[in-house]
């Protein structure tokens, strides 16, 4: 299997000028290598829009619910407890509990799923053995596309990322 | 470097003091403080001084928890104290933490950029301290866990309509969450960290911290989407926890605190006084960091909006409450509103007033909002004057309440005092210890903020 190519440019236009080129040629775009967020690479690069809101939604809901059925369940059920006359199930002042929490679990649904869409922590990637990749989280920007089998579309590949502006273009891991 | 720490601000691109930044500049100015640069010997006498105040705090623990809050000032009158003051004000000064950081988010404030990461640290240390005070007023703090239900052998549970309840969920949840959103702020940076790193122990720590972090285009995508999310959610959480605060005093039946303007009202002072503890920082970072070249006067002007804004809000809603002692007619709300301003503690109150609604009146003057030096003092001037209201809330309403034979006042002993000035040594032992081991500023921000600026 041939491993896919390692471009290295030093600005963020560089980058998003050879991935649209790329792109338009009809190379197999993988993935970039950003200091920061580029929200042009959105309809560039096949990224699949994220699903965290929903689990956000769906865990928050779902612990707020519980927590509301806890209070209810112990003051109406198992421990009723007549003070001045207040209704048992005295909702007005049980939702803030369920709000609190409520928030709290969507935000730790959302880090669970944040994490599992990025497929994080996974501290290793072969990507990682690229030179000089370190300065991809200070001042580099690094494009990876994919190689195929055959000699000439992979020399055009080269050639197109050097036409592009890149410093330098390396196979993944070395 | 020396070039971009050196230049005036730039009316082209407010946010940035230099002609030109490119991204490994901005970077270095921000990661090398952490890893390369001994911290002197100012930093280490700042720790000193701290720590002095960090063993004041621990020996005003030991005391109460082995005296009991008798050592307070506190009596059958004025029953609640310094404690409840202090509690109010810690997680005020931590709410502005999260809405400055959040809410210049939602509103694509570039600005933001600069500051958020301190401020949302701000929150976390502040939150942690304020959650101290209910503990430590307990009778029994030895069973604060109480407040949990969890199962056991008394077969009892928490009584949901209770206030200190609502408070145990609102100050856990929030804690939690402003931990959560700090160290999601944090990861892209905490790789750039790992990736700079010289030595082996730090290229561990902070690439176990970044969770293998490598600023792929998909992960920045998720990053963003769940950075805004979280900061949405933030907003109303704070407005929520900030009102329970409220109601702590607002569910009551005592004259004067019995207003349906608590809740919101709590909530203009808490970003009234974050803002002015987060342009304090700004100032102290700003001098003590060398960043003058990514925090500009232009960030002081806008925190001196925001502070003028809340204050006429803030005064407004000392109106609102005036005005309505005397609307409603009741006897006791209109005796205590006479005692406000002539009473026992009126001198407070006036010093109240003056700080908080008279002093912040003068950032209507570009040249004083220009100054650094000037919205420090005022801003410090605000946190007096925030921490006075508190404390005044509770003084006036318990000294001052419907049984005239009841009235006393309330004297602070000296561990009062030394439960008020510890915790903030406290603050800024966590603050200095933060500062040394992770960027004040967020990196990738930074960067993004350069190109957008089009200084790179």
């Amino acid at each position: 299997m041939t491993k896919p190519l390692v471009a290295e440019f030093s600005d963020p236009d560089s980058l998003i000028g050879a991935a649209q080129r790329l792109k338009r040629e009809g190379h197999q775009l993988l993935d970039a290598f950003t200091p920061f967020r580029l929200p042009e690479l959105d309809d560039i690069l096949p990224v699949k829009p994220p699903r965290i809101r929903l689990s956000m939604l769906l865990g928050g809901l779902a612990m707020a619910g519980f927590a509301y059925f806890l209070q209810w369940y112990s003051s109406v059920i198992d421990y009723p407890l007549n003070v001045g006359g207040r209704p048992l199930n005295s909702w007005p002042a049980f939702l803030l509990v369920p709000f609190e929490v409520g928030m709290l679990a969507a935000a730790l649904s959302g880090l669970a799923a944040f994490l599992w869409t990025c497929r994080l922590p996974r501290l290793y990637h072969p990507v990682f053995d690229t030179t000089d990749f370190a300065r991809a989280t200070q001042d580099r920007f690094f494009l990876l596309a994919a190689q195929t089998a055959e000699e000439e579309r992979r020399a055009s590949l080269r050639e197109l990322l050097k036409q592009a502006g890149a410093l330098a273009v390396r196979e993944q891991g070395s | 470097m020396s070039v971009i720490a050196s230049a005036p601000a730039n009316p082209a691109h407010p946010w940035i003091a230099a002609e030109h930044a490119n991204y490994s500049e901005v970077t270095a100015l921000i990661a090398d403080p952490v890893l390369l640069r001994p911290a002197g010997w100012r930093w280490w006498v700042a720790l000193g001084v701290s720590g002095l105040f960090v063993l004041a705090t621990v020996v005003a623990i030991y005391v109460l928890f082995t005296e009991g809050i008798g050592v307070w000032g506190v009596n059958s009158t004025v029953v609640w104290g310094y404690a409840i003051a202090s509690y109010v004000w810690w997680i005020a000064i931590g709410s502005g933490g999260t809405l400055i950081s959040a809410m210049l988010l939602i509103t694509r404030q570039r600005w933001r950029a600069s500051v958020n990461r301190f401020a949302e640290t701000m929150t976390v240390f502040a939150v942690s301290i304020s959650g101290l005070f209910p503990i430590l007023h307990l009778g029994r703090p030895q069973y604060f866990y109480w407040l949990a239900p969890y199962p056991n052998t008394m077969l009892l549970w928490p009584q949901w309509r209770s206030a200190l309840v609502w408070d145990f969920w609102a100050i856990v949840s929030y804690l939690l969450f402003s931990v959560l959103f700090l160290y999601i702020g944090l990861l892209p940076d905490l790789a750039t960290m790992r990736d700079r790193a010289t030595t082996v122990p730090r290229q561990v720590i902070y690439g176990a911290l970044a969770l293998g972090w490598r600023g792929s285009a998909h992960h920045w995508r998720c990053y963003e989407t769940f950075q805004i999310t979280l900061a949405a959610l933030a907003v109303p959480l704070v407005v929520s926890v900030h009102s329970i605060v409220g109601l702590d005093f607002a569910a009551s039946l005592m004259p004067g605190w019995q207003e349906t303007i608590f809740p919101p009202y709590f909530v203009v002072g808490a970003l009234f006084s974050g803002f002015a503890s987060v342009a304090i920082l700004t100032a102290l970072v700003r001098w003590g960091l060398r960043l003058e070249a990514v925090i500009t006067v232009h960030h002081f002007n806008a925190m001196a909006k925001i502070l003028l804004l809340a204050s006429i809000v803030m005064t407004c809603s000392y109106a609102t409450e005036w005005f309505m002692a005397w609307y409603a007619g009741a006897a006791a709300d209109r005796s205590l509103l006479l005692f406000l301003f002539t009473g026992s503690y009126a001198p407070l109150y006036w010093m109240q007033l003056f700080f908080n609604c008279l002093l912040p009146q003068a950032l209507w003057f570009p040249s004083v909002r220009r100054n650094v030096l000037f919205v420090v003092v005022i801003a410090m001037g605000i946190n007096i004057g925030m921490w006075l209201e508190r404390i005044l809330i509770i003084w006036n309403t318990l000294s001052h309440g419907y049984a005239v034979s009841m009235w006393r006042l309330f004297y602070p002993t000296l561990w009062d005092w030394m439960l008020l000035f510890g915790p903030i040594g406290l603050f800024v032992f966590f603050f200095l210890c933060f500062v040394r081991l992770v960027p004040a500023v967020p990196m990738n921000e930074l960067r993004k903020l350069c190109r957008e600026e089009h200084v790179a």
